[in-house]
């Protein structure tokens, strides 16, 4: 394929061309069948238009112009004057091998001189070109073509196997920096230790000076290549004003390898008996630092696993119905609205709901729940899930960063970035504790050349090299991110996005978990069971009234009553004067009569005597039903006994927190009879029953007076105040809804056992944050002193510097080892 | 002698060490303001050029970082304080959105806490 470039026209169509182009514009904003008129005949007035027709039902214009009067530009943004849009996506590309100003018209001529482009902008600086175009008309794909063909590369934004490769390439690099340091430092120690080796022990002293000066320049290497980026690091912290592990590592090293070699070149600077060179500590310790990272990097990259699964998890391909023809394209070019077609072991690319067909399909990579869910037509779809069984095409209506799979990696990867309130400590210490080692190495050196024993000048250095050497201000550092990631992505895996790392330490220490009934415990979907009806009442008329007033209502208790209706064969009728009452019931007017539906409290309101049902409705709600009161004119004429089902899993996971030493809470609106019967049911033993919902927030602060940490588990819409209110929020997420702003833990599977999991994983997670953090503090605290030379004056023990550099390097790998101990932490 | 030298050049060292990294005066910038938006253009190499930022309360700020190295340290940058954090893929501009509400001091880090910056939020 060719692509001319034509500056004039946004359509590939030359300027010079004469005869009329038709293209087809999706349109949208249309709401009513006027709006066509509107558009049609301002296009009508443009100069070059030949015809233009807009179809409402298609939302499509399908305009005819002349390219050598008129530019799409114009015709767009005609249609956008009023009041309309066009479907245009915009895309952003990075385009590589852009060398100069004059590439970014070529580029930008290229792109929009290619059908379907309607605007592009190019940026030389960020390499990367800003594209809108019409999906129906092109792809990115394409795009990318016409910007190779105009001698570029285009990608779209880097992918998470590139930035694998990149971690693999600087695993490869460290390690080739490891085995030079490594290969200089075996000779560089056999010169070292001239008395160890048989021949080198009777060689005069002039001819192990030549020796030494040949591991001066030996280690030459070592020092700019394998410690290369110790020095650069240092360079440039220091042009911060700041220090780093880099500066201590290039000061110890350098310092060593600076000292060894006027030694070998001035001996005569030196008392008689320090006139020996280090050379060995430069090579060594850079090797075994260098093989540190190199370790450190390994183990960092396995913390990320989560990440990467759930990445992995993203379909490549969909394939959607354009214009009547199943077709295949990338992933990024499904629209909302797109018809997707999925068959049997395929990967559902985006969320949608289903519309034709049914199966069961395969949600365990997102929600942990094991077996696959059955799906039907209105049924929800998630991408990245497996369909199973069936084939079925489904309606798409999230699509790219809105999926609920985008949004879990994205909070994933935010809250593995967020920082957990145990981490200020640490990140107070880790602020000064650069300048504070250098501090101490210096000490140790004026101290054992003040004080210490002859040769003082080789003692004063190896104390202060050996201080520089030792400190880890890794370790710190590393401490609490890293098994913060590990917990963070191994809560994922299991269908519990965290919010942040204050979220699992609170978490952790939680002692009383609230549960709301109704959703929660319970399926959330009740059921009319009984009508029971004063001695000269008519059920069904009884069942009729209510019908009638719950017919506007949105309580969840309405539509069991409605559907108790329709399966007794009851056409409700309309009510007049409707009136609602949160927290007691509604009223309204039925046939002339005054109908009010409720609970106790509305009864007592009215005046209603409840006389002759007290028995029945205890004995109701004693079975766990809840009974709503019909009163009609002010007198009780029937109960209605309403009753939703408890979860599978309620009293398995309810055990599981009393299990875990936390007390368990329900918390609920409805009446205490029945709430104490369901609490009874599961084994909760306290129940905050006829609880009005603006008062749920209440109730938890005042658990929260008792000097209990309470985590609410709620639905996150309704109980929004709730969660934010309890220290920790957990909210029940029911299908592609993830993002839940109120809550710090969202459990994606909606079951219960969620919670338990939650806080075992958050108890996990934090007993290794502290684990580490006491490693690391201990290291340093203890190991920075006796290298500086603490323990001589009492036991006469100091460190070799080597010894250092291998603690060094071995206690940051230690920390982020211990971290992915996590990932093999059993939930149940 | 020679012990008096080596003292006095350890304690002048250490207040050096001590006024250089801890007290001296760093890089400090306010952020430029177009069309309501206050923005930034942070360097990343071995710390943060500016170290310190200085952006107005109540209007959106956008922090716009490029890393110019590929070393590991800095891949990360952390905004404690508000809860929010973006990696720093090298030689790729990526723009951090906040919105200072209340003026006051907050750092902002790599994920280690190693490398800092300041953001200074006035009135």
């Amino acid at each position: 394929m060719k692509h001319a470039i034509i500056p004039s026209a946004t359509t590939g169509v030359s300027g010079e061309h004469r005869g009329a182009v038709r293209v087809e514009l999706p349109v949208t904003g249309m709401t009513c069948a006027s709006c066509t008129a509107t558009i049609e005949k301002a296009l009508a007035s443009l100069e070059g238009i030949r015809e233009a027709n807009i179809n409402f039902a298609s939302q499509k214009a399908f305009v005819s112009y002349d390219p050598g009067l008129i530019g799409m530009g114009q015709i767009i943004k005609v249609i956008k004057d009023s009041g309309y849009d066009v479907g245009s996506e915009k895309v952003t590309l990075k385009i590589r091998g852009m060398t100069c100003a004059s590439c970014v018209s070529k580029v930008e001529d290229a792109l929009k001189g290619s059908p379907g482009v309607i605007r592009a902008e190019v940026n030389l600086g960020s390499e990367s070109a800003t594209v809108e175009f019409l999906p129906s008309m092109t792809t990115i794909e394409s795009l990318k073509k016409v910007i190779g063909s105009s001698g570029y590369r285009a990608e779209t934004e880097p992918s998470p196997a590139r930035e694998e490769d990149a971690k693999e390439k600087e695993y490869k690099a460290l390690l080739r920096r490891f085995t030079v340091a490594a290969l200089i430092s075996l000779p560089v120690i056999v010169v070292s230790y001239p008395t160890f080796f048989p021949v080198l022990k009777d060689l005069d002293m002039d001819t192990l000076r030549l020796l030494w000066m040949g591991a001066s320049l030996l280690t030459v290497p070592a020092l700019v290549y394998s410690g290369s980026s110790f020095f650069k690091g240092a360079v440039a912290a220091f042009r911060h004003r700041a220090a780093d592990m880099n500066t201590l590592i290039a000061l110890g090293t350098g310092m060593a390898w600076l000292f060894s070699t006027v030694v070998v070149l001035f001996p005569e600077l030196f008392p008689e008996n320090a006139r020996e060179p280090y050379f060995d500590v430069v090579s060594v310790v850079i090797a075994l630092v260098v093989l540190g990272q190199a370790l450190e990097l390994r183990a960092k990259g396995r913390t990320s696993e989560a990440i990467k699964k759930l990445m992995g998890l993203q379909a490549k391909t969909a394939r959607v119905i354009r214009e009547g023809a199943e077709i295949d394209i990338p992933i990024e070019e499904v629209l909302v609205g797109d018809t997707v077609v999925v068959r049997p072991g395929e990967k559902i690319p985006v969320d949608g709901v289903l519309v034709e067909g049914r199966s069961s399909v395969d949600e365990s990579m997102l929600t942990g729940e094991p077996l696959p869910a059955e799906k039907q037509e209105g049924d929800e779809v998630i991408g990245g899930t497996i369909n199973k069984t069936g084939a079925f095409r489904f309606r798409a209506t999230k699509v790219g960063k809105d999926t609920a799979l985008a949004q879990i990696i994205r909070m994933v990867q935010e809250a593995q970035g967020s920082k957990a309130p145990i981490q200020k400590l640490a990140d107070t210490v880790s602020g000064y504790f650069v300048p504070a080692v250098m501090v101490i190495a210096v000490s140790s050196f004026v101290l054992w050349y003040d004080l210490g024993p002859e040769p003082r000048i080789i003692l004063a250095l190896l104390g202060a090299v050996t201080t520089l050497i030792v400190a880890c201000p890794c370790a710190l550092g590393l401490a609490t991110p890293t098994s913060l990631m590990i917990g963070v992505g191994k809560a994922a895996e299991n269908g519990i996005l965290i919010r942040n790392g204050e979220a699992i330490q609170v978490a952790s220490a939680l002692d009383t978990v609230v549960l709301d009934k109704t959703g929660t415990i319970t399926v959330g979907k009740p059921a009319l069971t009984d009508v029971i009806v004063a001695p000269e009442g008519d059920e069904k008329e009884i069942v009729r009234f209510a019908a009638a007033l719950e017919k506007n209502s949105e309580h969840p208790l309405a539509e069991a009553i409605l559907q108790g209706a329709g399966t007794r064969e009851i056409t409700p009728p309309d009510p007049d004067d409707f009136n609602a009452i949160p927290g007691y019931g509604v009223e309204g007017v039925v046939d002339g009569k005054r109908i009010s539906l409720g609970n106790r409290k509305l009864m007592e309101r009215i005046g209603a005597d409840l006389d002759i049902f007290e028995k029945d409705s205890h004995m109701l709600a004693d079975e766990g039903k809840t009974p709503i009161f019909v009163a009609v004119d002010g007198r009780a004429a029937g109960v209605i006994a309403v009753s939703d089902p408890l979860k599978d899993d309620s009293i398995e996971a309810i055990q599981g927190l009393k299990g875990l030493g936390v007390d368990v809470v329900m918390i609920t609106g409805d009446n205490r009879r029945t709430a104490e019967a369901i609490a009874k049911r599961v084994g909760i033993g306290r129940v905050l029953a006829e609880v009005l919902p603006e008062d749920k927030a209440r109730e938890v602060r005042k658990l929260q007076l008792e000097g209990r940490k309470v985590a609410f588990v709620g639905d996150g819409i309704n109980d929004a105040p709730a969660l934010a209110r309890a220290d920790v929020g957990m909210a029940i997420g029911t299908g592609t809804d993830v993002a839940i702003e109120a809550s710090d833990i969202t459990l994606i599977k909606g079951s219960l056992l969620g919670i338990k999991a939650a806080i075992s994983i958050s108890k996990a997670t934090m007993k290794n944050v502290r684990e580490n953090l006491f490693g690391a503090f201990f290291y340093n605290t203890a190991l920075v002193p006796v290298a500086a030379g603490i323990l001589y004056p009492i036991w006469g023990i100091t460190m070799n510097p080597i010894l250092a550099g291998a603690a060094m390097a071995m206690s940051s790998v230690t920390v982020v080892s211990n971290a992915n101990r996590l990932r093999f932490l059993k939930l149940r | 002698m020679d012990k008096v030298i080596v003292t006095a050049a350890g304690i002048l060292t250490i207040a050096w060490i001590i006024w250089f990294f801890l007290f001296s005066r760093k890089k400090q910038v306010r952020a430029a303001v177009s069309s309501g938006i206050q923005e930034v253009f942070i360097k990343v190499k071995g710390g943060y050029d500016p170290d310190v930022i200085v952006a107005k309360a109540g209007q959106p700020l956008r922090l716009i970082f490029t890393r110019e190295e590929e070393a590991s340290c800095t891949e990360m940058v952390v905004f404690g304080a508000f809860n929010k954090s973006a990696k720093l893929p090298p030689y790729e501009e990526v723009v951090v959105e906040l919105l200072p509400e209340k003026p006051g001091e907050y750092d902002f880090s790599c994920q280690m806490g190693m490398i800092r910056g300041k953001l200074i939020v006035e009135e």
